[in-house]
């Protein structure tokens, strides 16, 4: 197709090309995107899922923001107790607030005063997607999944958040079976806050660990 | 079913290079841990990805290294750790 058009009004050079954006289905499927689709095709045909089940799922993941872990971090905040219950059991504490955290277990690993977490999946891009949703892309790049592992405080230098090396860092590959949430510290100064505006403070990158929450 | 392993043990985990898929990764191969938690059991991924759907399920536990016990050149302070969930059968008893 022939790109070149005249805008006459105000080019000095009107007969310039305009790369073309490219529409949705002009870039290649990969392999796996192929792959993908015929699978949820199939399960289509044979009746074990409807399009409004696949439909319905993807809806709902699409619903799952990190707003749901900045709640478990502001009620463990201003309860001591739920706290430990979310440390020991997070399932079980989600559901004491009306949450549903999934299928798969998630560990919560708590910052302190000698301790700072970070969550990677070195083998894929293990996230945990039923309580924070769909995972930023940086995380599922190489560059993540290789340098957080054994360069993870160049790391968070990059994200503008320095742990001092007095503190234990502590890198959790989630290789297997678990999935990880880091619960941030307390920031200092939010000592009127209620928990509401708390959960305000905590954003998905400070439940990954590269980032802390600001007051 | 009862663990081979409890919290505390050091273990190290095999140098094996099997074909295949498998969840333990390179870098911890041949290091040695300690054991910090029991996750509970769950089937072998080594046979899933294949199909297998229905083969026995196997311990799988939080295994802890020091940073500097993984990579030669680690830059952070001693104290830095690594966590990694490993299938009990990728795990050999190290005699303290």
């Amino acid at each position: 197709m022939n790109q070149r058009h005249e805008h006459a009004m105000y080019d000095v050079d009107p007969l310039h090309h305009h790369p073309p954006q490219a529409d949705l289905e002009d870039t290649r499927l990969t392999h796996h995107q192929v792959m993908q689709m015929a699978v949820a095709e199939l399960l289509i045909e044979k009746n074990i899922v409807s399009a409004d089940e696949l439909r319905a799922q993807i809806d709902f993941m699409d619903t799952i923001t990190p707003a749901r872990g900045a709640a478990l971090v502001a009620r463990a905040w201003i309860d001591a107790g739920f706290k430990d219950r979310l440390v020991a059991d997070s399932k079980a504490a989600a559901a004491e607030i009306g949450l549903d955290i999934g299928p798969i277990p998630i560990l919560v690993m708590e910052n302190t005063a000698k301790i700072h977490n970070l969550i990677v999946c070195t083998l894929c891009s293990c996230y945990p997607r039923f309580l924070l949703g769909i995972p930023p892309d940086w995380y599922k790049s190489r560059s993540y999944r290789r340098r957080a592992i054994n360069e993870p405080r160049k790391v968070l230098a990059e994200f503008g958040t320095e742990i001092g090396h007095e503190v234990e860092l502590r890198v959790h590959d989630s290789t297997a079976d678990m999935r990880y949430m880091v619960l941030p510290m307390r920031p200092e100064g939010t000592g009127a806050m209620d928990e509401a505006a708390l959960a305000e403070l905590v954003t998905r990158d400070c439940m990954v660990g590269v980032a802390l929450p600001r007051p | 079913m009862s663990n081979r392993f409890a919290i505390g043990d050091s273990v190290r985990v095999r140098t094996a290079f099997p074909a295949g898929h498998c969840r333990t990764p390179f870098y911890c191969r041949g290091k040695t841990g300690t054991v910090t938690r029991y996750c509970g059991d769950f089937r072998n991924p080594e046979e899933l990805a294949y199909g297998v759907y229905d083969g026995a399920r196997s311990a799988v536990y939080r295994v802890r290294f020091a940073q500097t016990d993984l990579w030669p050149d680690y830059d952070g302070p001693a104290h830095d750790k690594c966590d990694i969930e490993i299938y009990e059968h990728w795990l050999v008893g190290e005699d303290a």
